[in-house]
């Protein structure tokens, strides 16, 4: 497969026109930090939700590739493989 | 004030905002919560050329921070995709939250301020769709000594001057900056402030000042209400004296001054630092109309018992006459008063932590 699917939570799907599954093409092995890069070209707010102005994942968002917590792997330089799948979701916060 | 205007009030709570109006300002209708599970700890109302704009820093746990505006009364709601705020990648730094929306003076139309966490203040010149970071302040020496409050390190009040380019700025912990070139740079003005909790009670900088507030009749006059103190400056913050005598306690988070008469300001004192409620339960708003000279104690439509405090922003005036003073508490009940403080109704109960008030009497 040359793509890879990323599946958006719900409160984020107004900013992928209402999907809740993006598939970007991915030809060639790439970072989660370089997905998060083409998901969010023409979409600046879905970035800023995201990640912050440092370029960090913000503390209650939480990325998945193939099952496994990026913080638990390399966090943004976790290695896609195209055919895999990419989960955001967002973490258990707020009272 | 005019029966056939009407008062807007926003409400800014750790979980939500609410929008109250009236024509009174003594019987009010709630709107439903909007931003649900986003706190909102800062709040602009600009009435500024005949257009009302409510200006709302949000922040969600999830989410981050933003900016959004509204130009109809909380009907829609506008966010600039990109943010109205945010570092450069190369500040090395993200915005946590917006304490402040402050809009500039008649004067100045378009100018809107904001004081932000980490600390830093921001400047817009379209109504507060996109700020500039204020770099003199940004790039002080003294940043690496400023420290964090419990709530956060924070520029948590702007003051631009309307008679002058000077701009008045408290942070916690740090204390009054005053710039007197239109924010180009920036001087600590804390002479007569105590930082009892530093091993000198004295410093130059590190105060931990809780609010501010500008006297209506002589722009060089500011009233502050301390980490414990009240105080008053006569010279633009080159000298404070206590003006704490006559209050319950020195503590507490709120100061608001009078839109129009010389020498009147707000407070709502607490006790600390080991309890932080009213004291003894009473919950009370002390007035002062000669600079602090003598303060009144205003209860009358107050709860008998309260056990919450109320937050440094979460207490405003409006601009009418007589002006109307609002407050919020951490327990989620909202007052108002019509007549300056003299009598109080209760605008709601049972929201979730009040963070900010501001209200402002609008075109119908």
């Amino acid at each position: 497969m040359d793509s890879v699917s990323v599946l958006i939570p719900t409160l984020l799907r107004p900013l992928v026109e209402g999907r809740s599954e993006v598939v970007l093409p991915a030809d060639a092995p790439m970072t989660v930090g370089g997905l998060l890069d083409r998901l969010s070209e023409g979409r600046p707010l879905l970035e800023r939700r995201i990640r912050d102005e440092t370029g960090a994942l913000r503390r209650y968002v939480n990325i998945y590739v193939g099952g496994e917590d990026v913080r638990r792997l390399e966090l943004l330089d976790t290695p896609v493989e195209p055919g895999d799948t990419v989960m955001v979701i967002q973490s258990v916060a707020g009272g | 004030m005019n029966d056939q205007a009407t008062t807007v009030l926003a409400i800014g709570t750790k979980k939500g905002l609410w929008l109250a109006t009236s024509r009174n300002r003594r019987s009010w209708t709630l709107s439903d919560p909007l931003f649900l599970m986003q706190e909102v700890p800062g709040v602009g109302i600009d009435t500024r050329g005949g257009r009302t704009r409510i200006l709302v820093g949000t922040r969600s746990e999830h989410w981050g921070p933003s900016v959004v505006h509204s130009d109809d009364l909380g009907a829609t709601w506008t966010e600039p995709e990109r943010g109205s705020i945010g570092f450069d990648s190369d500040d090395g730094a993200a915005l946590e939250r917006i304490w402040q929306i402050q809009p500039d003076s008649e004067g100045r139309p378009g100018v809107v301020w904001a004081g932000c966490e980490p600390i830093s203040v921001w400047k817009s010149t379209d109504g507060g769709e996109h700020f500039e970071l204020n770099r003199g302040l940004w790039d002080h020496p003294h940043r690496s000594e400023w420290g964090a409050g419990y709530g956060g390190a924070a520029a948590h009040t702007v003051l631009p001057s309307p008679a002058d380019d000077s701009i008045h700025v408290a942070m916690s912990t740090g204390g009054v900056y005053r710039s007197v070139d239109g924010g180009t740079s920036w001087e600590p003005r804390n002479r007569g402030i105590s930082a009892y909790f530093l091993p000198d009670p004295q410093p130059e900088f590190g105060q931990c000042v809780h609010k501010i507030a500008r006297d209506a009749g002589n722009p060089r006059h500011l009233y502050a209400q301390n980490h414990h103190g009240v105080y008053a400056t006569p010279d633009a913050g080159d000298t404070w004296t206590s003006i704490a005598e006559g209050l319950p306690s020195d503590f507490g988070f709120v100061m608001l001054s009078h839109p129009r008469r010389p020498g009147t300001a707000w407070v709502i004192p607490l006790k600390a630092d080991g309890e932080r409620i009213p004291p003894d339960g009473e919950l009370a708003v002390h007035r002062t109309d000669d600079g602090g000279g003598s303060w009144s104690r205003l209860h009358r439509g107050l709860p008998t018992r309260e056990y919450n405090a109320v937050l440094r922003d979460a207490a405003a005036v409006d601009a009418a006459d007589p002006v109307g003073v609002y407050f919020g508490t951490r327990g989620g009940s909202v007052y108002a008063s019509a007549d300056e403080g003299e009598s109080f109704v209760e605008v709601a109960s049972h929201l979730p932590d009040v963070l900010t008030v501001r209200a402002a009497v609008v075109a119908d």
